[in-house]
C-alpha cells in the first residue's frame, strides 16, 4: 500500500530527508518522509494529544471544590491550558495527515493509548499540588528535549506547551509549600499523595531501555534526544532536592547520592503494575475513557448543529 | 456512532503588535468563520487586545513545494494540510 | 538572539506578570488591590453597598461554578477553552466584589491575594445558602445539556451587560473598576452565546427543539432579573446602582432580536414567583442552590483555618 505511492527516484527522496535531519535542521509538513517516520510521529503526537485531554479529568475533579478562589482560578486556567496543549498536539498530527475526529474515535475505542499516569485517581486535593510537581515535572523532562525534535510543526507546539507547563509546574510545588507549612493534617495529605504518585512518575518515562524497542530508530530520527533512562536519571536528580525543600520522603528506600556517578541511585519501578495499567486495568481507566466517550458522544448534536449552520449560511 | 465528519481546519495567523508581520501560530477547527475568528483569539491570544487575527481555512491555501522532486504530494499539491490517510495506526506501548 | 524554537530560552525569558497565556496572574492587580479599601462613597450605608457587592459578586460566583462543570464536558476542545474563559473572567469579578464586600463588613483580613482567611474566601466558603444573594438564574443546573448553557448564558450574559455598562460611571470606585473591566468581557461572552443561538436555533431539527427547550426553561428565572431590591433602590439615589428594572428595555430587545434570528420562538414560560415578596437577592434561592453551595464550600470547611 505505502511503497506503491513512491517512485524510482526515492533513494534520493530518502538521501534528502536523511541529510536534513543529520544537519539537524526540521522536516516541515510537505517535505517527503519514510512511511515510518509519519507513522511513528502520528502515534506519539496523538497520544500524548490524548494524555493533554484526558488528563484534564484527574485535576478537573477539584475545579468545584477547590479550597479558596485564587486556587480555583489556577486550576481552572490550568486545566483549560490542557484542553489548548491539546489541540495545539492535534493541529501537529493533522499536518501529517490524519484528522482530528478520526484520532478521537481512536482514543474512545481504545485502540490509541494515552499516558499511564492519568489512570490513577485523585481522591486528595494534594494530588492536584503533587500532580504540577512531579507529573508536570516528569512530563517537562520528557518535552523539553522535544522542542528540538525534527518534525517542525511537533517542536513548535512543544515550545509553547513547555513554557506553559513550566508554570504548571510552580504553582503545584507552591500549593505544596503552602501545605506543607500548614496544619498537620494538610503535611500528612501531601506525604500521603506523594507515595501514591511517586512510583507512576517514575513510569512515565517508559521502560527501561533494554525493553524500549522504538527508542533507537526515534533517536535516529531526531525525533527522540534522550533515552528513557537518561530522562528518568535526570528526573530524580532534580527530585530530590525538591522533596528535601518540601520536607517530604519519597518512598524509595534504595534512594541515594552515588558520588562515584554524581548521581542518585534508586529503585526499581514495578513494572508488572505499569504493564497492567497500560493494558487497561489500572485504577481509573475506565471511568476515563467512559467519559471522555460520553463527553464526545453527547457533543455531537451540537457538533452536527455548527456545520449544518454554516452550510445554510455559507 | 459518530458521523465521520468534522469541523473544516482554519490556519491561524496573528500580529502581535503593529508593525510587524502577521505569522502562522497554528490551526484549530471550526464550523465558520466568525467560530474561527473567535476560537483563535481564545487558544492563541488569550483575548489580548490590539492583536490582529487572520484565519483562513487550510483548504484555501496554496503553497509550493519545497522541494521539486516532490511525488508524494503531487496528486493533491494544493491540498497542503489534508490528504487522506493510507495507512491505520498500529497500537503500541506508549512512552511520552 | 531571541530563538522561538529554544524552550529553555524562552523559559527563561518568560515570567507570569508578562505572560499572555497566563490569564488569572497570581492576584489581583496593585491597583485593584488599593481600591478594594477605598473609603464609601458619601451619604452610602456601608451595608447597603457591601450587600450590592455580594449581589453582584454572587452572581457571577456561584454561575462560574455552574460553567465549571462543563470541565472536560464541552462537545468540542475549542468550547472547554471558551466557556473555561468565560468562567475565568466571572471568577474574576467575583474576587474583586467579594474582597470589597468583605472589607466593607470587616470580613477577613485586609488584601486577599492567598490563603482561606481573606475575606473573599470568608465570604465564599463560610457564609451558609441564606446569606448568598445571587439570582436564582444562575444556580440553576444544565445537566451537561449545551441547549441549556447556551440559554442560561444568553439570559444571563445580555442582562449582566447592560447592568455593568450602567455601572461604568457608578460612584463606588471597586464597582466602577470591575464594571470597567467586565464590560469588555461580558460582551464576548454575550456575543459567544448570540452566536451558538444561532447556530443551534438555526442549524437542525434536533439543535432547535433543544435550544427552544433551553430558552423554554431558563425563560422562568428572567423576570427575577429586573427585580429591584432595597438595597438597589437606596443605592441608585447615591449615584452607586443601577436599577436592574431600567435594563428591561434593553435585555427583552436584544433577545427578542437575537431569537428571531435564530428561527426561535418567545418562550410564554410563566415567570417564577416570590415567597412573599423574597427572593435571590433576599436570600431566599431555589432548591438548586444548596448542592452548589455544599459542593463549592466542601473542603475548605474540612479544613477550617488551614492555608492553601
Amino acid at each position: 500500500m505505502t511503497a506503491t505511492h513512491h517512485d524510482v527516484r526515492e533513494p534520493d527522496l530518502e538521501a534528502v530527508f536523511q541529510a536534513t535531519i543529520d544537519a539537524d535542521q526540521r522536516i516541515e509538513p510537505r517535505d517527503w518522509m519514510p512511511d515510518d517516520y509519519r507513522r511513528t510521529l502520528i502515534r506519539q503526537i496523538a497520544q500524548h494529544a490524548h494524555s493533554e485531554i484526558i488528563g484534564m479529568q484527574p485535576e478537573g475533579n477539584w475545579i468545584t471544590r477547590a479550597p479558596s478562589l485564587r486556587r480555583k482560578a489556577i486550576l481552572l486556567a490550568k486545566v483549560q491550558d490542557e484542553a489548548g496543549h491539546g489541540m495545539y498536539l492535534y493541529a501537529a498530527a493533522e499536518t501529517l495527515g490524519v484528522d482530528r475526529e478520526e484520532l478521537t474515535e481512536k482514543l474512545i475505542s481504545a485502540t490509541q493509548k494515552y499516558s499511564s499516569i492519568f489512570n490513577y485517581p485523585t481522591p486528595s486535593y494534594a494530588d492536584v499540588g503533587v500532580i504540577g510537581w512531579l507529573v508536570d515535572g516528569a512530563a517537562i523532562c520528557n518535552q523539553v528535549p522535544l522542542c528540538r525534535c525534527s518534525y517542525g510543526p511537533y517542536a513548535r507546539a512543544m515550545v509553547r506547551i513547555c513554557k506553559e507547563e513550566s508554570f504548571h509546574q510552580r504553582q503545584g510545588y507552591e500549593l505544596l509549600l503552602a501545605m506543607v507549612n500548614g496544619t498537620p493534617e494538610q503535611q500528612a495529605m501531601v506525604q500521603e499523595s506523594v507515595d501514591r504518585w511517586w512510583w507512576p512518575s517514575l513510569m512515565m518515562f517508559g521502560p527501561a531501555d533494554g525493553d524500549s524497542p522504538n527508542t533507537q530508530q526515534s533517536m535516529a530520527w531526531n525525533i527522540k534526544r534522550h533515552t528513557n533512562d537518561e530522562l528518568r536519571q535526570r528526573f530524580v536528580d532534580m527530585s530530590v532536592p525538591q522533596a528535601e525543600a518540601l520536607g517530604v520522603t519519597l518512598p524509595d528506600p534504595d534512594l541515594r547520592w552515588n558520588p562515584e556517578r554524581q548521581a542518585h541511585d534508586f529503585g526499581e519501578p514495578d513494572w508488572s503494575e505499569f504493564t497492567a495499567v497500560i493494558a487497561g486495568s489500572g485504577p481509573a481507566n475506565t471511568q476515563r475513557l467512559a467519559h471522555r466517550r460520553r463527553a464526545h458522544e453527547n457533543g455531537a448534536w451540537v457538533r452536527e448543529a455548527a456545520q449544518a449552520y454554516a452550510e445554510k449560511h455559507s | 456512532m459518530s458521523e465521520r465528519k468534522s469541523w473544516p481546519l482554519y490556519e491561524v495567523f496573528v500580529r502581535g503588535k503593529r508593525g510587524l508581520n502577521h505569522v502562522h501560530v497554528g490551526s484549530l477547527h471550526a464550523a465558520d468563520d466568525e467560530m474561527a475568528l473567535h476560537n483563535a483569539r481564545d487558544l492563541y491570544t488569550r483575548r489580548n487586545e490590539g492583536v490582529s487575527i487572520w484565519v483562513v481555512k487550510a483548504e484555501a491555501i496554496t503553497a509550493s513545494s519545497p522541494s521539486e522532486k516532490d511525488p508524494f504530494f503531487a496528486p493533491s499539491g494544493d491540498k497542503v494540510y489534508r490528504h487522506p490517510t493510507f495507512y491505520a495506526i498500529p497500537e503500541e506501548v506508549p512512552h511520552l | 538572539m531571541s530563538d522561538p524554537t529554544n524552550a529553555y530560552q524562552s523559559l527563561s525569558e518568560t515570567t507570569a506578570q508578562d505572560d499572555p497565556r497566563w490569564a488569572f496572574g497570581t492576584g489581583f492587580t496593585d491597583d485593584v488591590a488599593a481600591e478594594i479599601s477605598a473609603p464609601v462613597p458619601a451619604g452610602v450605608d456601608p451595608a447597603d453597598l457591601a450587600a450590592y457587592c455580594l449581589m453582584l459578586g454572587d452572581d457571577a460566583l456561584i454561575y462560574q461554578h455552574r460553567l465549571s462543570e462543563w470541565v472536560a464536558n464541552a462537545p468540542e476542545l475549542e468550547e472547554e477553552v471558551a466557556l473555561a474563559n468565560i468562567a475565568l473572567d466571572l471568577l474574576g469579578q467575583a474576587r474583586v466584589l467579594l474582597s470589597r464586600a468583605g472589607h466593607l463588613t470587616g470580613v477577613g483580613i485586609k488584601g486577599g491575594s492567598a490563603g482561606s482567611t481573606a475575606a473573599e474566601d470568608r465570604l465564599a466558603y463560610f457564609r451558609v445558602e441564606s446569606e448568598f444573594r445571587n439570582v436564582a438564574l444562575v444556580e440553576q443546573p444544565d445537566d451537561l445539556d449545551f441547549g441549556r448553557c447556551i440559554a442560561h448564558l444568553l439570559l444571563f450574559s445580555t442582562w449582566r451587560l447592560a447592568l455593568l455598562h450602567r455601572l461604568v460611571s457608578s460612584a463606588d470606585p471597586v464597582i466602577a473598576a470591575v464594571a470597567a473591566k467586565g464590560v469588555k468581557e461580558v460582551a464576548y461572552h454575550r456575543d459567544y452565546a448570540v452566536r451558538w443561538t444561532l447556530r443551534l436555533g438555526d442549524g437542525t431539527a434536533e439543535s432547535h427543539r433543544r435550544m427552544q427547550a433551553g430558552l423554554d426553561g431558563a425563560w422562568a428565572f428572567l423576570e427575577e432579573l429586573f427585580r429591584t431590591s432595597d438595597e438597589e433602590r437606596r443605592l441608585v439615589g447615591a449615584g452607586v446602582a443601577v436599577d436592574p428594572a431600567e435594563t428591561r428595555a434593553e435585555v427583552e430587545e436584544v433577545l427578542d432580536q437575537v431569537l428571531t434570528r435564530a428561527t426561535l420562538l418567545r418562550p410564554t414560560t410563566r415567570p417564577m414567583g416570590t415567597v412573599g415578596g423574597r427572593g435571590g437577592r433576599q436570600g431566599l434561592h431555589t432548591e438548586k442552590l444548596g448542592p452548589v453551595v455544599d459542593e463549592l464550600q466542601s473542603l475548605a470547611r474540612r479544613f477550617e483555618g488551614a492555608t492553601w
